[in-house]
């Protein structure tokens, strides 16, 4: 009974994240930009924004001061894979790695390693936050219920307007967008920079409003769970927003057995989240699902041929 | 009013890394007509088209359209002058309806309005110009569910919805089967009536025949000649074309014995749709050069794929006397057989780029233990032997053995690939294009090994497109067209004749 209510009342605190990554690496590589560098922004991402929250004092500047930040960091990467026209897979590691080191650094010289900040206040939704067991899934800070409109806006961006053709024929077709007079780059670039700053708030979400307080690394490997979740997903936004719900109430889950007197071996709950991402993959390329989906020039640098 | 000039060019030269693709062209067409551009292969037709298209600047000349000088910095410049051009390889996003395609096209002219209302719009409008002309297209079909016809259809809506009144169609009738190619010629036949301008880019003397207003012919990056194609005989249209006879005396060919018969193709057929190898019969013996004539795109590349072991859906007969089936033979067969494979295309199916001089010279060896066990590579021998095939086939531009491949000039490469190949002397040869793109002295050099292989009793195929390389080596000469051989000349042969054969079939 508690253990359900808790539960239900921490799910968000963990799929929020990985839906805010995995919506921003849907928008990049839907352009035809393979990002794995989402780890790395994201701690971009929760130092900047934990700076931030300490040095203004405001939630809201924090969060959007940690998006601007994951985003002038993302122009290195678009740099490396656009203009350098360097391996995309090496670029993205190349980010995460950079980025381990720039944060950890960063915190420490700043001061702002272990230092709690203020976060937000929750919200109930009222007569939802009422109903027995579900109802602290619906007491939460204003950001989760921000979730849904990003991915609605982000969808309908996408989907139904030029500019989110645009950006889905560069992805699939970037010989094809170049004769129609679009530019590529341009639109790769974009990508990569509203991509970087989802990216950015999904790192922030988790220093500033689950955590409230910067530790080194203290993403964990998320961003690596959400690149998994988008190919989960097939580059649907919606399938990951389910996606990142069922790896949050897998990882709310585990806590609560361990809190509830259950013996579990520590380890086994570190280890837990990515076994499961293991067990998906492992599970996804087993069950052989179409890969139509799969934005075609995904990874592919373009140059405009001379001769062919 | 009628018959203004649409464009013109004059004066135009291109040039791709040292290759002269356009040396001072001209070309008029003008407004209702169907404007034929005639010439081989690599004779420039496509260059001088991408310059009316804004694809390529041109190094020196100039351009008008409408009889107004301009000069195109890109292909969108060219599209608002109502310049569309349809290109031989389709610029479409496979995974995007109709509708999204043209629509992709169209951003820049329409812009008001929500987008689901622009996409009913752009439907509409599809629809109307498809029924007009005679096309069938559902506009919310995806692309990569319709045919190659069908796209080539939604590439011309594109076009012409952009407004574009000069429609440049790029080898259209290639990929198209008959009765498709027929519909569609019509077709842009009654724009030109309606007053556009269409300019055919083709090495179909048929289509020409058929379809075209006027005519203008061009060899070796020049235009030879413009004239209307019913003003003069069919011999001297492909007279123009294929250029005057030539032939190299140098070499003797048709002087010798053929030998016993040494590969036996009998009723070699592609299983695909578009039947590129149709019931196609070939002897190759022994001791002579058996050169393969015809216009690009009638099979040679399926059949080249076929014989050298390149995985391509055919059905018959490849017999090696004695041997067996060709297409039960895996690669180490083959080289133990002495099959010698020389591919048009060097640097993708010849050589691996990436990998050093010295590495694709010992490939074909590897098998064999000459160059030490699966555990370990006697690199010093390796290199020993590449060194001395280096220098025996003059492969030049080496700076280190250890040096990449694709580093390899056009020329060079083929000399390494030829080295590898001949390392044991060759019972069959097989030879695409093998002098395509090379300078003169290299071209002598790879004819001087195919004759020298020819001379020790190897029997050699070569497939050509270059109708005077052929003249110039073969002993006997096969007509390929529409995937099969239609005509069978000894040399000395008849080039008109064979010119004739090359193009009159179907």
């Amino acid at each position: 009974m508690d253990l359900i209510t808790s539960w239900m009342g921490n799910i968000p605190e963990f799929a929020v994240p990985f839906a805010l990554a995995a919506l921003g690496l849907i928008i990049t590589e839907k352009s035809g930009v393979l990002a794995l560098g989402a780890e790395g922004l994201m701690l971009v991402g929760a130092v900047i924004g934990v700076g931030a929250a300490l040095t203004f004092d405001n939630t809201a500047v924090a969060l959007a001061i940690a998006m601007i930040a994951a985003s002038i960091v993302s122009l290195l990467f678009a740099l490396m894979v656009l203009v350098m026209r360097i391996n995309q897979v090496i670029s993205g590691l190349v980010l995460v790695f950079f980025c381990q080191g720039l944060t950890t650094l960063t915190g420490t010289l700043m001061g702002w390693t272990n230092q709690p900040v203020s976060g937000l206040g929750s919200i109930a939704l009222w007569p939802l936050s009422e109903l027995p067991y579900v109802g602290r899934f619906f007491i939460q800070n204003i950001v989760v219920y921000l979730v849904p409109l990003v991915f609605v806006f982000s969808v309908w961006a996408l989907n139904r307007t030029t500019h989110g053709l645009r950006l889905r024929a560069v992805g699939e077709n970037p010989q094809a967008a170049d004769a129609a007079g679009i530019s590529v780059l341009g639109y790769r670039l974009a990508a990569i920079v509203i991509g970087a700053a989802l990216i950015g708030l999904a790192g922030a979400f988790i220093a500033v409003l689950s955590n409230k307080l910067w530790i080194s690394n203290m993403t964990a490997g998320r961003g690596w769970i959400a690149v998994a979740l988008v190919i989960f997903a097939r580059w649907s936004p919606w399938k990951a927003l389910a996606g990142a719900l069922l790896f949050g109430c897998i990882e709310a889950l585990i806590p609560q057995l361990a809190a509830s007197g259950i013996k579990l071996p520590q380890y086994f709950v570190f280890m837990a989240p990515y076994a499961i991402t293991l067990g998906v993959m492992v599970w996804v390329a087993v069950s052989k699902r179409d890969i139509s989906s799969q934005p075609g020039a995904l990874g592919a640098p373009f140059i405009r041929e001379e001769r062919t | 009013m009628s018959k203004q000039n649409a464009i013109q060019l004059s004066g135009v030269s291109k040039t791709f890394d040292g290759f002269k693709a356009l040396s001072d062209a001209d070309f008029t067409a003008k407004w209702g007509e169907v404007h034929a551009l005639l010439g081989e292969n690599g004779a420039g037709k496509s260059s001088l088209m991408n310059i009316v298209a804004g694809l390529y600047g041109p190094e020196g000349g100039s351009l008008f359209i409408d009889d107004n000088p301009v000069k195109l910095k890109g292909p969108k410049e060219a599209a608002k002058m109502g310049i569309g051009m349809v290109h031989q390889h389709f610029k479409l996003v496979m995974p995007f309806t109709v509708a999204e395609n043209i629509l992709l096209n169209l951003g820049h002219i329409q812009t008001a309005g929500l987008y689901r209302e622009r996409l009913r719009r752009v439907s509409d409008d599809i629809r109307a110009m498809a029924k007009r002309i005679g096309f069938e297209i559902d506009p919310d079909t995806r692309v990569d569910q319709l045919s190659i016809a069908e796209q080539q259809r939604v590439e011309i809506l594109k076009v012409l919805l952009a407004g574009a009144k000069v429609l440049i169609l790029d080898e259209p009738t290639a990929v198209l089967t008959e009765e498709e190619a027929e519909r569609l010629l019509t077709t842009v036949q009654g724009f030109a009536r309606e007053g556009a301008a269409v300019i055919l880019v083709t090495h179909k003397m048929n289509d020409v025949l058929r379809y075209a207003d006027q005519v203008t012919i061009m060899r070796a990056g020049r235009t030879v000649k413009s004239l209307k194609p019913d003003s003069v005989s069919v011999d001297e249209l492909i007279r123009l074309t294929v250029g005057e006879s030539a032939p190299d005396q140098s070499a003797t060919p048709g002087e010798r014995e053929p030998g016993a018969p040494y590969l036996q193709v009998k009723g070699l057929t592609s299983t695909g749709p578009l039947r590129a190898l149709n019931n196609l019969n070939l002897t190759l013996n022994q001791g002579e050069i058996y050169g393969l004539a015809g216009v690009g795109g009638n099979g040679q590349s399926e059949l080249a794929n076929a014989l050298m072991g390149i995985p391509e859906p055919v059905e018959g007969q490849m017999e090696i006397v004695g041997e067996g089936d060709l297409a039960d033979f895996d690669a180490a067969r083959r080289r133990a057989i002495g099959i010698a494979s020389i591919p048009a295309d060097r640097y993708g199916a010849a050589l691996a780029g990436p990998l050093s001089i010295a590495d694709n010279y010992a490939l074909g060896d590897i098998h064999s233990g000459r160059y030490g066990p699966f555990w370990y590579l006697k690199t010093r021998a390796i290199e020993a032997d590449a060194a001395e095939a280096v220098r025996q086939f003059d492969v030049q531009g080496v700076r280190s053995l250890k040096q990449k491949a694709a580093l390899l000039s056009g020329g060079n490469a083929q000399k390494l690939v030829i080295a590898r190949e001949f390392k044991h002397p060759p019972r069959l040869v097989l030879a695409h294009s093998p002098s395509r793109g090379l300078d003169v002295k290299a071209t002598e050099a790879v004819r001087d090994r195919l004759r020298a292989a020819r001379d020790d009793g190897a029997a050699v195929l070569l497939i050509s497109e270059d109708l005077d390389e052929v003249m110039a080596m073969a002993d006997r000469i096969g007509v390929m067209s529409a995937g099969r051989i239609v005509a069978e000349f000894s040399q000395p042969a008849d080039r008109q004749a064979i010119g004739q054969a090359m193009v009159n079939h179907v």
